[in-house]
This record gives structure tokens, C-alpha cells and sequence, in this order.
């Protein structure tokens, strides 16, 4: 077990090489925006080959210091293999993995379709953790590095109007909690981020959604918590942490008549 | 919540909302969209123009735009704002290749730390790279420099009919002048080569000069003309022909010094109430200003958004004239006819409805860049007016009076009201560009300005 770190005391090591996977989602891009302007190397996975193309070359302009890319379909586990491969191969020093992909299907769809009903949490849940637990055991190796993924305050408790995506999304943090508790004697941070409703592409269709957050509050919320030890878990925008503080406290007889 | 944005085009035309209200930057006139469509990616337009019904969307940028031409009132826009991407930069020859909703502030933010600036520049740094095409802005290099469609050399154009169509000075050469100036009629632009400008830093040999005649004013401008990259001219409305005024000119500053970034200032929270700016307060601040530049002809070196960009340091400024919001005015008139200019100058004071921003600025005679565009050799003048109701229209009739007499036009870009008589006598060329327009585009300027004389 070799720790290949450059020189010194690895303190707060600056993050350096960032795996997105996901890159295409609404928040990643407001991310990797930042990344860029702190010329980091960046290796970008999503599905559409045409737009990562277009996104590499509009993070090189903005500074990124290099850009790879990897088109696969991260939803589907059989390509986990070829992914991971691809990162090992050409980003071996990768330090931080942010997991942004996720979908967001009608609620509705999933009630009157088994098949709905999996393709959501298979997205979100199930394929997310076949490719942390790749990615884990290799930074654990290592013993450095941060992986951080994007889930959602509506896992923090089932609601009627949304719950399928949010017991996906509640059980990948619960999922991370354990992971961040195993990789931590190994000196690998887990960040678990759970964003409010964020106007990107997958919220666009939501009522209200001209009020929701602005992504690039969130992209800059999860900046620092990428950069900093804390906190483990990330809501943002910051006000939302109270609000769900808040809503866990209702008494269930009484949430279970609530018609949000 | 992230998203994969690979299944986020939903197709939903049953479920159409209307969406949040969006409104140009002179919030007026007040208008209700039927949905806005927000593509992230190149990709998805097409789709959008396919399923859309003839003449039922707009591309919408920043909107900054002031009347109606960025609206189509109770009919759909596309938000290009998510098209966001520089496609790819040429660092020896300084050609930009980027997508349209690209803003000029993040072109600036990206490139003028490598020495490169936009050819041209309007008065805010928030427009979007679409919209500095679709209304061929121009800036206060105009007498050197022609507008910003001077320096696009190529356009990608999704078209409903025809997909996507590269126009350049060999292919389609008519679609790309018709897309420079076209109000976005023409198609949404997916991509646009621009070629940018090396300069030193980012700093500008600014002098400030008062002038107390629109005499002086020429005099000072043709002066100029020859020197400095960049003229413009504050004027007090409320000085009638006697005009007095700030003459700025510039050039960019061999110093290099440090690059500035830009900041966001202060923010106006909300709609003021509208007495705020009454003739009072209006005649204090011009006078005030007045004193504090002539005071001192000055010569200073001064960061380029201070020189470009004093608006943009007071973010969402257009709430201060409350929420009926205000009308610009601008005109431009041919220098022959000075005794018109003074007419129009004696109205406006004589009004006293006039505001703080008065700004002149002579053109130059390069040709035109699109078939649509707004400069042409003359003097141009921009004023805004709260909206006062009938009031307020009322008088901007009787300028347009003395503009079309004098063979005049109106700039589109900050127009709500001019009538279909005056938007031909400004561009009687029009019909001509109609055959260009999209099928499935129309907006609210156009049906305005068009509709009655097209049966």
C-alpha cells in the first residue's frame, strides 16, 4: 500500500483532479464551471458524446488545466466496468469524485408502473452505488481523496407527491453515511449533498420553479464543502437544513395528512 | 437534485403553464407568455421548432432589450440563456467561436485576462452574444468600428424548415446579413464566430470634456473622431438647444497594469415607487452631475467597466422608475438636419419629462452590417421616459413627428410604440427581409410594427 502524494504533509490537499460523473446534469455544470477557473483537470462521464464535446471545450477556455471525457451510459451497471477502467487508466491520481447524475420522473408514472417505479430507483440508488463502491475501494487504497454525491432533501422524509424519487435519494444518504463511516480511518472524506429544489433542466416542469434555488448558490455551496473538512453533509442552499430540522419533527399522524 | 439532462426535454404541450412573467428591461409593455422554452443544449432545439405552431416563438437572451421586441406576448420564447458554451478560441487570431446565449460580460470575464476585448461593445455588459446580433448593437466605437455584426463572421442557424444552416460571406451570405439586425426572426442561432480584439489590459485613457452647444458638441466629436477608438456625450435634457453636456473619449491604455475582475455593485431590491424620479429630483441630479464633470476637464486612466459599464455598477436600475416601468428613445438623425436635432432637443426640455440618462453619440458612415441594422451616419440620441401613460406616449408622438420630417428611424431594440408608418419610414427595406424570417418566429414588436401593413 504506496501513498503517492507529491511532497509534504497532506493537510488540506487541494483538489486537483476531479471525476464528475454526470456531467452533463444541471448542477454539475455550475460546478465544473468553478473547477475550471481553478484550473483543475477535470475528467467529465455522461451520456451524449456531442455535448461533451462542447463541454470540453468551454471548460479549456474557461482555464480547466485539462479536460478528458468519457461517453457512457451511467444509469446502466454493465457499463460501470468500462467507466471505471477508463478513469483508472487515464486519470490514475484522480482525487475527488462528485456523482451529479439523477432523474426525476413524474411521481405518477411510478405509482401506475412497476417498470417506472424501478427505472427510478435503479438511477438513482442502485446504479449510484455500484459505481461509488468502484470508486471507493480504489481511493481506499490509496487512502486519500473525497467522494461526494448529489442526493436530495426530499430523502430526508417520504412525502405523497414525491416519495418514489425521495426514498432513492434517502437511500443513497443513507448509503453514504455508512460509506463515510467505513472509509474514514482510511483518510477518505464522504460528502453527502442535499440540495432544495434547484431551477435546472430537471425541475423546469415543477410548478413554482422560477423560485427554486439559483445553481449557482449550490455550485459554490458545494465548492467550499469540497474544499473544506466540513461538513460531511451539505445542504444547500444553508436554509434548508432548518427547514427539514423542522419538518422532521412533525408528529407522523399529523405529516401523513399533509398534501405535499 | 441534479438532473440528467439527457432525458429532460419533456415533451408536454398538454401541460403548458404560464410561466413566471418576463418582462423587457423597461417593463413595458406587460405581457404573458404562454410557456418559455429553456433548452440546455443544442441539441434539443430543433425539437422545440418542430413541434411548435407557425409563428408561436422568439429566442429570448438576457432581455435587455427595452420595449417589445424581445416579447411575443401570449405566444411561447425560447430562453437561450443554458446555451452558454465558448465552442473554442483561436489564441493567435483572437476568433471566438461560442454558443448564443453566452453572455459579453462572460466573454469579457474569460478573455480580457488573455488580452483580448470585445470589437464592440454596447452600454451593458449583460447581453447576451444572440441578442448582440439580433439587434446588431453598437457602441461608442461606432464611428471606427461599425456595430457588433461587423465582426460575426459566421452564424450557425437552427431553422425550422432547414435545420441547421451555416451562414457566412460564402454560404448564405444573405441569411447572415438578414440574421445581423433580424430581431431574432430569422432562426435561433446555435453558434457564432466573433472576432475579439487584442488589447494591452484593461484600462482605458478616458478624458472627460464639458460642452455648452451642440455646436461644441460636433465640433468636439469630429475632433475626436480620428483620435480616440471611443466617443459618447452625456447631455442634460432639461437644457433645451442651448445643450450642455460631458463629452467622454477614450482609447484603450498602453498601461497593462492589473486585470480587473468584474464585481457585482449594489441592487435596486424592488419596483421604487415612481415619484421618486420626478423633475425635481431629475433636474437636481443632471445639474449635480454636470458640476461634478465640469469642474475638472479631466484625464485619467480609468478601469474599462467604470468607461463602458457605469449602469451595470447599479444592478436591476431599470426598478427605479417604478412598476409601470419607463420608454427609451432613441433616434438617430441625419446630420443635415441640425435644425430638427434642436427642435427635438427644445421638446424634450420643454417636456421636462426627461431623465437622467441622456446620451448622444455620432455615427459613423461605415455601411450597414445586417439589412435590418439601426446605425447610419447621423446623430443619435437615447432618453428614457417613466411611463406616465398616455402622457408619456403622447409626447414620444410628437418627437417621432420631427424625426420622420427630417428622415430619421427608430432603434427597434428600445422601441414599445412607434407606429407602423414610422418603422417604415426607418427601415424601408423591411419587405425585402421578410422572405428571411422563420416560419415558426414572430414577435411582439413585429406584429406591431407589421402586421397592419402586411395584408
Amino acid at each position: 500500500m504506496t501513498v503517492t502524494t507529491s511532497s509534504s504533509t497532506p493537510r488540506i490537499k487541494r483538489m486537483q483532479k476531479i471525476v464528475i460523473l454526470g456531467a452533463t446534469s444541471g448542477i454539475a455544470l455550475e460546478v465544473q464551471r468553478r473547477l475550471a477557473l481553478q484550473e483543475c483537470e477535470l475528467l467529465l462521464v455522461a451520456r451524449s458524446p456531442e455535448r461533451l464535446a462542447a463541454l470540453q471545450s468551454d471548460l479549456m477556455a474557461r482555464g480547466a488545466k485539462q479536460v478528458l471525457t468519457c461517453a457512457a451510459h451511467l444509469a446502466s451497471i454493465p457499463h460501470h466496468a468500462g467507466i471505471f477502467d477508463f478513469v483508472r487508466r487515464s486519470f490514475p491520481d484522480f482525487d475527488t469524485v462528485l456523482l451529479a447524475y439523477g432523474t426525476m420522473q413524474d411521481q405518477k408514472d411510478s405509482e401506475d408502473s412497476v417498470d417506472a417505479l424501478l427505472n427510478e430507483l435503479n438511477v438513482n440508488f442502485v446504479s449510484a452505488t455500484a459505481l461509488l463502491t468502484l470508486f471507493a475501494a480504489d481511493l481506499e487504497q490509496r487512502r486519500t481523496g473525497c467522494l461526494a454525491a448529489i442526493t436530495s432533501v426530499a430523502g430526508d422524509r417520504g412525502r405523497r407527491s414525491n416519495y418514489v424519487y425521495g426514498s432513492a435519494k434517502g437511500a443513497l444518504s443513507l448509503f453514504l453515511q455508512g460509506l463515510r463511516s467505513r472509509l474514514h480511518p482510511a483518510g477518505v472524506r464522504v460528502i453527502t449533498i442535499k440540495p432544495g429544489p434547484v431551477q435546472t433542466p430537471m425541475t423546469d416542469h415543477l410548478p413554482n420553479s422560477a423560485h427554486f434555488a439559483d445553481p449557482e448558490q449550490v455550485a459554490r455551496d458545494i465548492m467550499r464543502a469540497l474544499e473544506r473538512r466540513s461538513p460531511d453533509v451539505l445542504y444547500t442552499p444553508r436554509i434548508w437544513r432548518y427547514v427539514m430540522t423542522a419538518v422532521g419533527q412533525i408528529p407522523e399522524g399529523i405529516f401523513k395528512r399533509l398534501s405535499f | 437534485m441534479s438532473g440528467q439532462t439527457a432525458a429532460t426535454l419533456r415533451k408536454k404541450p398538454a401541460t403548458l403553464q404560464p410561466t413566471k412573467r418576463i418582462l423587457s428591461w423597461g417593463r413595458y409593455p406587460k405581457t404573458a407568455h404562454q410557456h418559455v422554452h429553456r433548452p440546455a443544449w443544442n441539441d434539443q432545439v430543433p425539437d422545440i421548432l418542430k413541434a411548435a405552431a407557425p409563428g408561436s416563438l422568439l429566442p429570448y437572451g438576457l432581455g435587455r432589450s427595452y420595449g417589445d421586441s424581445c416579447l411575443n406576448d401570449g405566444r411561447q420564447l425560447i430562453d437561450c440563456r443554458r446555451l452558454n458554451r465558448i465552442l473554442g478560441f483561436d489564441e493567435s487570431t483572437g476568433m471566438l467561436s461560442c454558443e448564443s446565449g453566452v453572455s459579453l460580460s462572460d466573454i469579457l470575464d474569460v478573455f480580457l485576462p488573455k488580452g483580448w476585448f470585445l470589437p464592440v461593445t454596447p452600454g451593458t455588459r449583460f447581453v447576451t452574444v444572440g441578442g448582440a446580433i439580433a439587434n446588431d448593437v453598437h457602441g461608442k466605437n461606432h464611428h471606427c468600428a461599425g456595430t457588433f455584426g461587423a465582426h460575426v463572421r459566421q452564424i450557425g442557424l437552427h431553422r425550422s424548415n432547414d435545420g441547421l444552416v451555416v451562414c457566412n460571406a460564402e454560404e448564405n451570405p444573405d441569411m447572415l446579413r438578414a440574421t445581423i439586425g433580424g430581431l431574432g426572426l430569422t432562426g435561433v442561432t446555435a453558434s457564432a464566430d466573433i472576432q475579439l480584439k487584442r488589447v494591452r489590459g484593461s484600462w482605458i485613457d478616458a478624458e472627460s470634456i464639458p460642452f455648452h452647444s451642440l455646436k461644441s458638441f460636433l465640433d468636439l466629436s469630429r475632433e475626436s473622431d480620428g483620435r480616440f477608438e471611443y466617443t459618447v456625450a452625456w447631455l442634460d435634457c432639461f437644457a433645451g438647444r442651448n445643450a450642455r453636456g460631458i463629452f467622454f473619449r477614450g482609447n484603450h491604455s498602453a498601461e497593462s497594469g492589473k486585470i480587473i475582475r468584474s464585481k457585482g455593485g449594489p441592487k435596486v431590491p424592488f419596483a421604487l415607487p415612481s415619484w421618486l424620479l420626478n423633475r425635481y429630483t431629475v433636474k437636481a441630479f443632471n445639474t449635480a452631475y454636470y458640476r461634478a464633470h465640469a469642474a475638472r476637464q479631466s484625464t485619467s486612466v480609468v478601469p474599462y467597466d467604470s468607461f463602458f459599464y457605469p449602469l451595470d455598477s447599479l444592478r436591476q436600475w431599470n426598478l427605479l422608475y417604478g412598476k409601470n416601468g419607463f420608454l427609451q428613445y432613441q433616434c438617430v438623425i441625419p446630420e443635415s438636419n441640425f435644425e430638427a436635432f434642436e427642435e427635438l432637443l427644445d421638446l424634450i426640455a420643454h417636456s421636462g419629462m426627461g431623465s437622467c440618462l441622456g446620451v448622444l453619440k455620432q455615427f459613423g458612415s461605415a455601411p450597414p452590417a445586417g439589412m435590418l441594422s439601426f446605425p447610419r451616419a447621423g446623430l443619435t440620441l437615447a432618453l428614457d421616459f417613466a411611463m406616465r401613460g398616455d402622457r408619456t406616449l403622447q409626447l414620444l408622438r410628437s418627437f417621432d413627428r420631427i424625426v420622420l420630417e427630417s428622415g430619421g428611424a427608430l432603434y427597434p431594440a428600445k422601441d414599445a410604440r412607434m407606429s407602423p408608418a414610422l418603422f417604415e419610414a426607418s427601415f424601408p427595406q423591411w419587405r425585402s427581409f421578410v422572405p428571411f424570417i422563420d416560419p415558426k418566429m414572430s414577435s411582439s414588436f413585429w406584429r406591431r410594427v407589421t402586421e397592419a401593413q402586411a395584408q
